[in-house]
């Protein structure tokens, strides 16, 4: 049995006047210590998939329709008291800015012990014990000290290693992290990309990792979803997705990065922009951005079919097998 | 390229330093050290004698991470700050201790494009008036129909149709705000644009379509660019030479080329091999110790050194000075000057 299962995950938002959705049927799944990218430009609704998972959607946003089974239980469903049990113990969730993560006004040890002690019988001094092994498994140096300190004292890279530390102080199943080192600069993100995967794989946590950023995705997970306007249109292993993606959409964004074209030459870039929620064309969403559509992609949503390795939503898949783009995205 | 009346390059930066002060007043600067009362001024080294220069139609790249000072460089050659000690030449002319009034024909030249789109217009501006308004600034004499013209030649050309005019901003998408911008600064015809991390607010398919339209400016018109960025796949794309900055000094400045191809500077290495790759299986990116120090009190020596490999006594000592290698490049390190780097490596 998987350790998550997603389907047909329908969310909304009630605006004043209309009732926009920002995920349209999302379905897919998540075995026990396995990484899963998803990746999409700002808007394709994946953090809402992120934050829906732990069931922390708030007003005018609402689960529409579908079910999240973890570990075969409904989090639609949970009742207050089943969710406080699930957020932080079984499921933990890691954000991009560790500044607005962290209490300012609390330390460290305070923001930790208080997380234990919530969830577990312990005493002060037991829960400290943990927070001090959580914090030397995230390589912080000294951690006593720090459990002194104030987020305010500490740099990004460390605040960052210690939200880690806290989403690990209940050993839960699942880590889903959005967009965890898109904050940091890039010697500090390698670092933190290593530990997370480090800590994923020797503790059998599964993690769902929420990027824009293709290269952090190819680095960290096992399975990637790539979404657009509210629609997984995308998924496999990561490495097939990389090394030979099928959906237009999937194909213009790796060659769209610098590093695919030749330097001085001009990018290749997707013309248009991605939709808003409210203005969603007919059919596929990205028909108008795509220079394969056809009739057929201007009224009628695609299906998701199996081709090659990977799972894609595309009505021109098979046309698009034989096209030079691809080939050259391949090479 | 050489400038041709003066044979030399374009933008000169020499020996510029800049320092912004943490305690202003008297009483800021009073502290309580061994039971005495002393004064004492604490200040914020953002750039420490750093040396660039760019010619005539060349993009040059300055990378770092954040807190390295690349900012404070974009600011101080426009003219928006003004340095601690140094010269900025700017065509032959020196820049920096210029008074408002005899700045202003070089801002018609020298135009400035930001990070942050959604902050650098104007909300309650038309795009028209936001537009028109530095053409009219710099060319008083024009009519309101030739101002109209060069607006509405200037959004065609970077992809705004010009029927939006009467929009404001917020009407607009990401992309389309940093399109406008750009037509912003093109409106008076520069010929050096500084450019502050112009597409790290945008999404991947629109970084794109920004650098693009970035790159046929630079044709089109001969426009020579000074790029701030942290991003390096953009920096190896786009720029044809690259200063990496730490802590507020220079370590390496290379060809673009020659810096992906043969870097030297061990942070330059580190920097170059912590960019998450698209298709490679083992990440084998150099570790650095710790973190950036703060610019507040900056250490003797190489300003790296607490986070470098090869730090021995001379490095802690002695603040390396920038050397000229025989690829053209120049690196300051006092391990690339002895040989220790490779040495190690190979040992």
């Amino acid at each position: 049995m998987s350790l998550l299962s997603v389907r047909d995950l329908t969310v909304k938002f009630a605006m004043r006047d209309q009732t926009v959705t920002a995920l349209n049927g999302i379905s897919f799944d998540l075995a026990k210590g396995e990484r899963l990218g998803i990746v999409g430009e700002s808007g394709a609704g994946k953090s809402i998939t992120g934050f829906s998972l732990m069931n922390l959607l708030s007003r005018p946003g609402y689960i529409d329709n579908g079910q999240i089974l973890f570990e075969g239980e409904d989090v639609v469903q949970m009742n207050d008291k089943r969710l406080r049990n699930l957020r932080g113990n079984r499921m933990a969730m890691i954000f991009q800015d560790p500044m607005v993560t962290l209490n300012p006004v609390l330390t460290i040890g305070q923001q930790m012990t208080e997380t234990l002690m919530a969830h577990r019988k312990l005493s002060r001094e037991e829960a400290r014990q943990i927070a001090i092994v959580k914090l030397r498994e995230v390589y912080i140096p000294s951690p006593e000290e720090r459990l002194e300190q104030y987020p305010h004292e500490l740099s990004g890279g460390m605040r960052q290693r210690i939200i880690i530390a806290i989403a690990l102080l209940l050993d839960p199943q699942l880590i889903i992290a959005d967009e965890p080192t898109t904050a940091l600069d890039v010697t500090i993100q390698a670092d933190i990309m290593e530990l997370m995967l480090e800590l994923c794989q020797s503790n059998q946590v599964g993690l769902i990792l929420i990027t824009h950023d293709l290269g952090v995705v190819s680095q960290m997970t096992e399975r990637t979803l790539v979404m657009y306007a509210g629609r997984i249109i995308e998924s496999g292993r990561t490495r097939e997705i990389i090394n030979d993606p099928q959906h237009p959409y999937t194909q213009g964004l790796i060659n769209a990065l610098p590093q695919q074209t030749l330097p001085g030459q001009r990018l290749k870039q997707i013309p248009g922009n991605m939709p808003g929620l409210a203005s969603i064309p007919a059919g596929c969403a990205f028909n108008p951005r795509c220079k394969y559509a056809t009739d057929l992609c201007r009224s009628r949503v695609p299906e998701t079919v199996h081709y090659g390795e990977v799972e894609v939503a595309c009505h021109e898949v098979q046309r698009l097998h034989s096209d030079e783009d691809r080939q050259e995205a391949r090479a | 390229m050489k400038d041709a009346k003066t044979d030399r390059p374009l933008l000169e930066i020499k020996n510029l330093e800049k320092r912004f002060d943490l305690d202003h007043g008297f009483l800021e600067t009073l502290k309580f050290k061994q039971g005495r009362i002393v004064r004492e001024t604490r200040s914020v080294h953002a750039v420490n004698n750093i040396s660039l220069e760019a010619s005539r139609g060349e993009a040059l790249c300055v990378v770092g991470e954040s807190g390295c000072g690349k900012s404070t460089v974009a600011r101080l050659v426009a003219g928006l700050l003004t340095p601690t000690a140094g010269e900025i030449h700017y065509g032959g002319q020196r820049i920096d201790s210029l008074s408002r009034g005899e700045m202003q024909p070089l801002r018609k030249k020298i135009q400035m494009i930001f990070q942050n789109p959604y902050a650098s217009l104007n909300p309650r501006m038309t795009i028209r008036q936001a537009l028109e308004e530095p053409v009219r600034h710099h060319n008083p004499g024009a009519s309101a129909g030739e101002v109209r013209d060069k607006v509405t030649a200037v959004m065609m050309s970077v992809g705004v149709d010009p029927s939006w005019a009467k929009r404001y901003p917020h009407e607009f998408s990401g992309g389309q705000r940093q399109r406008i911008a750009i037509a912003r600064a093109l409106t008076v015809d520069p010929e050096f644009i500084i450019a502050d991390e112009p597409i790290s607010a945008l999404d991947v398919s629109i970084q794109a379509q920004v650098l693009n339209l970035m790159l046929e400016a630079k044709e089109s018109r001969g426009l020579t660019y000074l790029f701030i960025t942290h991003d390096l796949s953009v920096v190896e794309h786009f720029g044809t030479r690259v200063a990496v900055l730490y802590l507020g000094s220079v370590c390496e400045v290379a060809d673009t080329r020659t810096l992906f191809s043969n870097p030297k500077h061990p942070y330059t290495r580190a920097l170059l091999s912590a960019v998450p790759q698209l298709k490679d299986d083992r990440p084998n990116h150099i570790r650095l110790k710790g973190e950036i120090p703060t610019p507040i009190n900056l250490p003797q020596g190489c300003p790296f050194q607490s986070r470098c490999a090869f730090a021995d006594a001379r490095c802690k000592s002695e603040k390396p000075k920038a050397i000229h290698q025989p690829d053209g490049s120049t690196v300051a390190c006092h391990a690339v000057e002895e040989d220790r780097l490779d040495a190690v490596a190979a040992g």
